[in-house]
């Protein structure tokens, strides 16, 4: 910019001034949003309705739970297993099988959660080599019930086998192999906090920041504002503020519905695990800054980050699809996607309770996917500007 | 009069294509200056470059004594506009609007409350005031967004279709708040589809296919073209034209 003495005098634009501007336009921002109170109403349950969603959806607690037991050694051991299995609250005994080949019938035919099946002559192992096993088959459609299914079933067999060593001196081993059918992956309660965590930042910050910015371009507002003596990063980041508080409050919902209602505590620091999401929120409203500088229109913006930030992250991010289980190319791709990062520092931080130096590989990503998205969306916007 | 707005030559290539080729003329200070032409005869990127949004490829102008290619903050702070779609925000009140405007163009807070009185009197929107302007008609909106557009006292208010989808007679209104601001030495430049407002104008220029083809007052291009209105005119000189839409 060149400018002659001119200007100098004739335009003496006090900062204080400036400040003044961006000040009304955040709150004009803030207008935009509380005036539209049904999207404001969605933006702040949809993270609670998705919790519930997700809550209620997962089974911690089974009881009842109907099984059935092929046991052809019928020995000291197995029936001492069987009297506690039976015992105990969490198990019905509908039926006794009497040859392997009805285990898959029975399973299918009788909505049974589990069948627990002894090896042959298991009290005979157990007293020759130490070691005896019971298989135990769970339905696995059902990952949730049936992980927690399988963990009451080891409890009991891991009890009878303490109960046993008070009596012998020998330490004998029972190893209960786990088995599920139809789907080899369990992912457990847990699993779903961090996802939601990433999938609502991330539609809060990058959708919403895009249809805003999107939405003056399409009333004409914006070329209004192009032409004022207004900054235009200026109005751009003033669009960030709102949608940066709401995430804020989206957080904090979301940590106190996964406390409370989920009973999924933050085992590790609440500190790094809110400073790592403010790095996220961060990353999510630059990507929509970016989508902002491409879409013309609510459509284009709304289309564009629902496809290109959100879905990749339900399907891709291991948010629910483990992504050891994808084919190499999409392994590869996970690594691209921010919220891959984010879901995973949060499950050290939050579920494993794991110290700041164990997330330093994923903040290291993700800072440097901020600073990067933040250059491409700077030079993309000042280019569409021409 | 002193001239407000001078060009010289001024050209825009987007790649092999020239959308203004070496257009040159003057606006003097309180003139009323109709900027007419077809669809995709370079009227709008020409005016993007005047309101220093767009650089251009060689020329000069000079927009209110600001260079436009290399002082184009000075002349953002020095000008008005008012565009096409209706570029008031639906979701605030008549004065957030009016607030928000003013602050933009950092008209001090106390005028800003001053001024905005004094505006909604002369409008006739006093009872407007805590309105939101979704809920208000066409023609109000316009009004006020062009009274909006010279909030700052510009010295120059740059008009993009400023009537579009407004009935002759609403239009007529909105006219005398132009002839308001040309008293109080504000310059205007507007561009429109409507030949009866060309003919509100006092000089005209008619751009086809990047040139400006012909540049006079209403009356002159009338006797120069042997046509009894500016739409005959228009007709004339669009017929020229070898590209049409953009």
């Amino acid at each position: 910019m060149n400018s002659t003495n001119k200007n100098e005098h004739t335009h003496p634009t006090p900062t204080n001034g400036q400040w003044k501007t961006f000040g009304s336009f955040v709150q004009k921002e803030f207008y935009h949003i509380t005036r539209d109170q049904t999207t404001l109403a969605l933006l702040l349950i949809l993270p609670v309705l998705l919790m519930i969603l997700f809550g209620f959806s997962i089974n911690t607690e089974v009881k009842n739970s109907q099984i059935a037991i092929y046991d052809p050694s019928n020995d000291v051991a197995t029936r001492g297993i069987i009297e506690k299995i039976k015992a105990s609250d969490y198990f019905t005994v509908v039926r006794m099988l009497n040859n392997p080949a009805e285990i898959e019938k029975q399973f299918l035919k009788d909505d049974l959660k589990m069948v627990v099946i002894f090896s042959d002559h298991f009290y005979e192992n157990m007293q020759r080599t130490g070691k005896a096993q019971i298989e135990l088959l769970t339905d696995g459609t059902d990952p949730n019930s049936a992980m927690t299914v399988v963990s009451y079933a080891s409890n009991i067999i891991g009890l009878y086998q303490q109960d046993l060593f008070k009596i012998q001196q020998i330490p004998f081993e029972i190893t209960p192999s786990v088995k599920l059918m139809y789907n080899p992956e369990l992912k457990g309660p847990y699993f779903f906090v961090p996802g939601i965590l990433g999938m609502i930042l991330m539609i809060i910050c990058s959708m919403m920041t895009s249809i805003s910015i999107a939405r003056e371009k399409e009333f004409g507002t914006m070329e209004v504002l192009l032409v004022s003596p207004f900054k235009p990063m200026s109005i751009i980041l003033s669009k960030t503020i709102p949608y940066f508080v709401i995430s804020l409050v989206n957080l904090a919902t979301m940590l106190l519905l996964s406390v409370f209602m989920l009973k999924v505590p933050i085992a590790g620091s609440l500190f790094w695990l809110v400073t790592f999401s403010i790095l996220f929120i961060f990353l999510s409203l630059s990507l929509g800054l970016l989508v902002s500088s491409i879409a013309n229109s609510q459509l284009q913006a709304l289309l564009f980050s629902g496809m290109v930030l959100v879905i990749p992250v339900v399907m891709l991010s291991g948010m629910i699809f483990p992504i050891e289980n994808m084919p190499a190319f999409f392994q590869w791709f996970s690594k691209l996607i921010p919220a891959t990062w984010y879901i995973s520092g949060v499950k050290k931080i939050m579920i494993k309770g794991l110290g700041f130096t164990s997330i330093l590989p994923e903040l290291g990503v993700l800072i440097s996917m901020t600073i990067l998205l933040i250059g491409i969306s700077w030079k993309t916007f000042k280019y569409r500007l021409e | 009069m002193e001239n407000v707005i001078e060009v010289n030559n001024l050209t825009k290539k987007f790649g092999s294509f020239t959308a203004v080729d070496h257009i040159s003329f003057e606006v003097k200070q309180g003139e009323i200056f109709g900027f007419l032409g077809a669809n995709g005869a370079g009227k709008t990127t020409a005016m993007r470059m005047l309101c220093g949004l767009l650089p251009s490829t060689s020329g000069k102008g000079l927009v209110a004594g600001y260079d436009i290619n290399t002082q184009s903050e000075q002349v953002k702070r020095n000008i008005g506009y008012m565009s096409q779609k209706f570029a008031l925000y639906e979701d605030l009140k008549v004065w957030e609007n009016i607030r928000l405007y003013g602050g933009i163009y950092g008209v001090p807070e106390p005028q800003i409350v001053s001024k905005t009185n004094d505006l909604l009197k002369r409008l006739g929107f006093e009872n407007e005031r805590n309105t939101l302007v979704n809920s208000l008609p066409l023609g109000w909106k316009q009004k006020l967004a062009f009274s909006v557009a010279i909030f700052h006292e510009p010295k120059i208010v740059f008009l993009d279709e400023p009537t579009g989808g407004v009935d002759p007679i609403t239009r007529r209104k909105f006219w005398e708040l132009i002839y308001e601001a040309t008293d109080r030495g504000i310059t205007v430049f507007v561009t429109t589809h409507y030949m009866d407002e060309a003919e509100y104008c006092d000089r005209v220029s008619m751009m086809v296919d990047g040139h400006i083809e012909a540049l006079d007052t209403p009356k002159n291009l009338k006797q120069m073209f042997h046509a009894d209105t500016m739409n005959e005119v228009f007709q004339k000189l669009a017929r020229k034209a070898q590209r049409s839409d953009s």
